[in-house]
């Protein structure tokens, strides 16, 4: 029951948004909204935890003579997924008021109807379900973004329509074949489609085309071109939804359908797979080092910490499976986290370019702590959350082959690399005319940033709870593998 | 009880950072001036409490606190070990820790961060605290990353400076490189022995072959965090420039403590690296090159805090030399001792500078040994001990590395005899130029020189205590003393020293004669120095000197930075450009449009075949049925 709570929830307030006026009302709206749906969450998860391995399902006929339903639900995974979007998305919300949106609305209408569409992706236990709304949250995204963002705004967003369009009709056609080789009556169902007997040949098709939906959604190297300018040119909370939550429907998608219906398959070209994404680690963090604006040095950051995650749900085993799903989280909130410091930093300085800030610490210390903060968890130092995904992450990949985690471990001394110097040349060193009359964030906005400081912290010293709800399901997920 | 007094050790400066850390606005100076020093203090007597009653707590000597990352076979535990070492070292890191800290109430007390000074060297013991105390690898490189991110905060703590946060940066990014090389030995130490936990790993380790490949490789991998954080060659270019920290920084982190973690980390493997003589090998060559290196840099050098940047390197360079030889308590010796005389020649050093209103270079000093009575006295007791004069800390530490050489091999022995004398060389210079003759400093310095307060030198005369003495605690057998440290240490390394086949030892004679060697060496290099720099005057040469041949090589540090700049730094700056302007924008992303302009660019040709000319269909209808006969009848 609480599953669809959690789905219509937040349609509801995204459409009784539309009605209200004024922006103060929208505002206070959106924001209290979102925190009950986060707060359903949280009980969902308490339920979870207590009433063992209820899933929470809910199930109703749909097209019954196809064989779709709306059958929802949580495992351990799609729980930790719907709480970091549903985590997020106040944090998203809060920070976005020190900016004055047109059309306020329709603009935080939009958001709700994308953790609609985000929480249903994860909850999905139906083949068809999962589709429509993977292809559902791509509606609002563009909008934010062609709408509300900046330069160049609707070449750079008809471009990432289209290729991530482009990437899920084939994951459409390999549900499709998947669906007529499932056992009779046919059905979407998840656990039709895993139960569907596939030739090699088969298997090999139908995991080239979810890996190219995903691969294109994560972005794997080399399908990420459409990532830097998107991030780039969205709206701040744009680019936080994109990256916070959006790219973990990519990962998320490998784990629950690529692994347990293409085992073969993923075993056989994990080798070729593995070696995309540790080239994208060492690609996108070489070229970050020379990035000038800020927020595409996030992006290509962010195509770096990614990759590590995708070649550790390829490499099959538990430790990086863990790790992929626990940074899933961990990303989510420190890329949020960067994002929030940078938009400060824009509003109030009107720049992002770093070669035209500094000294920013002398005039807005407290900015300067969370910055750091953000940072640190994003260069996995211990006792920050992203210690511990990349930590698994690497130790997994390390069982695999010790070559990939070598060159996959650099990621540690590039991200040190360019996360320092955009820090440096921004925060430290003496004001400049443009930084000279920067003024600290205020309260309203720090508090933006306290849930992001309490769960970096929390993961970091104390990953169990996250890391033991999720155990049996990515156990239950790598043994398809095994079988 | 016994749980909880470990528990607290690292938990004072924690706490301690974060008052200081979250109040660092509107806590009063004054409050602060008790905070800081007082939780070192505290944790410091917790230390004692537990080395006077070590036996109790090293009954079982891992202390757990909570299970920390668990998935399946991998359990981590937040947990503590206490035995001999990490007592040995707690009593360093508290101990010399408080010193520095109660100087720093008087060495910083005009800056405007004063809170956050202390806050950050809090977070700092809290790290190294962890490093030390931690009973498996994992906790271990949370102090280890932890001390990392604290010296680049402190190093850049004067962050309007871009230099300095140059400095900063550069130390965290060496840092980082050894520790990619701890994490994947750490990893190899899992999928060999299927923990991290020192205990079981070592209990396991015990058992397997000497020169066995794996465990050549985790000893190397962790090596190379060593390497990094030790500042040893050839990732040793961050510790000089390091110096931009504040002077109680570097008295602490960079002499002291911090760079000490990667000796103090291969002794606690000991029983891994004895199973790999060709990791001691590497180890011994690695720290014996440093030592020279450094030493023969540190001659030409002419900023007082940079001399003994170089000279911590080269006497690290010398604990690594004992580890390579097996004679992992002479290292440990010589760390404790150097953490004295060190720290005591560094806080010396900033006392030098605070009165002559930040003046480094020792060429602009000179006659301060009247003005400054108090720093002198120690400076000299610091920088005898540092030469190896007897009975001070220095000479016993190392006259007990340079003996186990000597039986290890000869010819490494030489070399590191005169890395000694060189040792002795440049100390004296330096304390010749700072101390002795005339001021050579402007009028305005002279007129403000004045002795430091007694907050910075009652420090100064406890080191200087400590550093005369502290040899006491491993007086050999030579001098009829009982190695009470040996004694000590000796649970720890007795695994280890069970499988290596001890050399044979020296008679007592050669034993005489080596140190009477040495000695000689050193007292003819001492007395070159005070022939050359108070006798005469030709050791002073400014800045834009022409140099030739090997002096201009020495002078210019061997241009190591601008050999990796040239190797790495440019290299890599090109490489993100050819990357980000070629390959990103110009191939893959116009491949990307290019499928898409293909699909607009087909679409926008067929329609125009799309007509609607019911004629021009049935003339392609008919065209296709032509075709599909024609081609039946060749076919």
């Amino acid at each position: 029951m609480l599953t669809i709570i959690l789905i219509l929830l937040p349609l509801a307030l995204s459409l009784i948004t539309l009605t209200l006026k004024s922006e103060k009302a929208v505002r206070q709206y959106v924001l209290s909204g979102s925190v009950i749906e986060f707060g359903v969450a949280v009980a969902a998860f308490i339920q979870y935890k207590t009433s063992c391995h209820c899933n929470l399902l809910f199930t109703a006929d749909w097209l019954s003579t196809l064989g779709v339903s709306l059958k929802f639900g949580m495992d351990g995974i799609s729980l930790l997924m719907v709480m970091l979007t549903t985590f997020l998305v106040p944090v998203i919300i809060l920070s976005s008021f020190s900016h004055s949106y047109s059309k306020p609305a329709v603009f935080y209408s939009l958001i709700l109807l994308m953790e609609m569409a985000l929480v249903g992706v994860f909850t999905a236990f139906d083949g068809l379900m999962f589709y429509i709304f993977w292809e559902l949250t791509l509606i609002p995204a563009y909008f934010i973004c062609a709408v509300w963002g900046g330069n160049d705004r609707i070449r750079i967003t008809f471009k990432f329509f289209i290729y991530t369009f482009v990437g899920s009709l084939f994951m459409l056609v390999a549900l499709i074949c998947l669906y007529f080789k499932t056992p009779l009556p046919h059905s979407f169902d998840y656990h039709w489609l895993y139960s569907a007997v596939l030739t090699p040949a088969e298997q090999a098709w139908i995991f080239a085309a979810f890996f190219l939906a995903f691969a294109i959604k994560i972005p794997i190297f080399p399908f990420h071109t459409w990532q830097p300018d998107t991030y780039t040119t969205s709206p701040a909370p744009g680019s936080m939804l994109l990256a916070g939550i959006m790219l973990k429907m990519g990962i998320y998608g490998m784990i629950r359908w690529m692994v347990p219906v293409c085992h073969n398959a993923m075993q056989l070209y994990a080798p070729f797979i593995i070696t995309l994404a540790v080239i994208g680690i060492v690609y996108a963090s070489v070229i970050a080092i020379r990035q000038s604006d800020m927020k595409r040095l996030v992006a290509y950051s962010s195509i770096a910490h990614v990759g590590l995650i995708a070649a550790g749900v390829f490499v099959l085993n538990p430790y990086a499976m863990q790790g992929a799903v626990i940074q899933m989280v961990s990303h989510g909130i420190n890329i949020v986290g960067l994002f929030i410091a940078i938009d400060m930093i824009e509003k109030r300085t009107g720049s992002r370019v770093i070669s035209e800030l500094g000294g920013i610490a002398t005039k807005a210390p407290r900015l300067a702590v969370v910055f750091m903060i953000m940072m640190l968890g994003s260069i996995a130092l211990p006792l920050t959350n992203g210690f511990i995904g990349e930590f698994l992450l690497l130790l997994g990949i390390f069982e695999y082959s010790k070559v990939f985690a070598a060159i996959a471990g650099l990621t540690i001394i590039f991200s040190a690399v360019y996360m320092l110097w955009m820090y440096q040349r921004t925060m430290l060193g003496k004001t400049n005319g443009i930084t000279e009359e920067m003024t600290d964030i205020t309260w309203t906005e720090t508090v933006a940033f306290i849930p992001l400081v309490i769960m970096i912290f929390w993961i970091g010293l104390s990953p169990r709870l996250f890391l033991d709800v999720a155990l049996p399901d990515v156990m239950t997920v790598l043994d398809y593998v095994r079988l | 009880m016994m749980d909880y007094i470990v528990f607290l050790i690292p938990v004072f400066p924690l706490l301690g950072f974060l008052i200081l850390g979250l109040g660092y606005r509107s806590i009063p100076k004054k409050l602060t001036s008790i905070v800081g020093p007082g939780t070192i203090l505290l944790s410091f007597i917790l230390t004692l409490i537990v080395f006077f009653n070590f036996h109790q707590f090293t009954n079982s000597p891992t202390h757990h606190l909570f299970p920390w990352i668990s998935v399946g076979p991998l359990n981590i535990p937040f947990a503590f070990l206490i035995d001999p070492l990490s007592i040995l070292m707690l009593l360093v890191v508290t101990g010399v820790g408080f010193v520095i800290h109660v100087y720093s109430v008087g060495y910083m007390k005009e800056d405007p961060g004063f809170n956050r000074f202390f806050a950050y060297m809090n977070l700092f013991v809290f790290s190294m605290l962890l490093l030390v105390m931690g009973a498996n690898y994992p906790i271990m490189f949370i102090g280890w990353e932890g001390v990392g991110l604290c010296s680049y905060l402190l190093i850049g703590f004067w962050f309007k400076n871009q230099e300095y946060n140059n400095a900063a940066k550069k130390a965290f990014i060496m840092n980082r490189i050894g520790d990619l090389g701890f994490l994947l030995g750490m990893f190899l130490i899992f999928t060999t022995f299927g923990s991290m936990s020192f205990d079981q790993v070592f209990a396991q380790a015990k058992s397997m072959p000497v020169g066995s490949p794996v465990v050549v490789a985790i000893t190397l991998l962790l090596f190379v965090g060593a390497v990094g954080k030790s500042a040893q060659i050839p990732l040793y270019t961050w510790l000089p420039d390091a110096m931009a920290g504040p002077t109680p920084v570097s008295a602490l982190i960079h002499a002291a403590t911090m760079v000490t973690a990667g000796v103090y980390m291969i002794a606690r493997s000991n029983i891994l690296y004895v199973l790999a003589p060709a990791t001691m090998t590497v180890i011994g060559i690695t720290g014996l090159a440093t030592a020279i290196f450094a030493a023969s840099i540190a001659i030409f050098q002419n900023d007082i805090k940079k001399i003994l940047a170089y000279s911590t390197i080269s006497q690290l360079g010398y604990m690594f030399v004992g580890l390579g030889a097996g004679a992992f308590t002479g290292a440990m010796f010589h760390l404790t001792t150097h953490a004295f005389f060190k720290a005591l020649l560094f806080l010396g050093a900033g006392s030098v500078i605070h009165a002559m209103g930040g003046e480094q270079d020792i060429r602009n000093m000179g006659g301060l040994r009247s003005k400054l009575p108090k720093t002198y006295w120690t400076f000299l007791v610091g920088t005898i001990a540092i030469a190896g004069i007897p009975p001070l800390s220095g000479f016993f530490s190392k006259d007990e590395i340079l003996l186990h050489l000597y039986e290890h091999s000869v010819v490494m022995w030489a070399i590191a005899v005169m890395g000694a004398l060189m040792t002795a060389f440049y100390m004296f210079r330096l304390l010749y130029l700072a101390f002795f003759k005339n001021f050579r400093g402007t009028d305005e310095q002279l007129h403000h020189l004045h002795e430091s307060p007694s907050v910075m030198t009652t420090p100064l005369m406890i080191l200087a205590l400590l550093a005369a003495v502290g040899g006491l605690i491993n007086i050999p057998e030579l001098f009829a003393g009982g190695s009470w440290l040996s004694s000590f240490l000796a649970p720890v390394f007795a695994d280890g020293a069970a499988i290596s086949l001890p050399p044979v030892p020296v008679s007592h004679s050669t034993e005489w004669m080596l140190i009477a060697v040495t000695l000689a060496g050193c007292i003819a290099m001492i007395y070159f120095a005070f022939h050359r720099f108070v006798k005469q005057d030709n050791g002073l040469q400014p800045d834009g000197t022409q140099r030739s041949g090997v002096v201009r090589l020495l002078s210019g540090k061997y241009f190591i930075d601008e050999l990796y700049d040239l190797l790495i730094s440019k290299p890599l700056l090109w490489l993100s450009r050819f990357l980000h302007e070629i390959v990103e924008l110009r191939f893959i992303d116009r491949l990307v449009n290019g499928a898409g302009n293909i699909v607009v660019w087909t679409g926008n040709t067929l329609r125009y075949i799309q007509t609607g000319n019911v004629g021009f269909y049935m003339f392609i209808m008919i065209l296709g049925i032509i075709l599909i006969l024609f081609f039946n009848i060749l076919i």
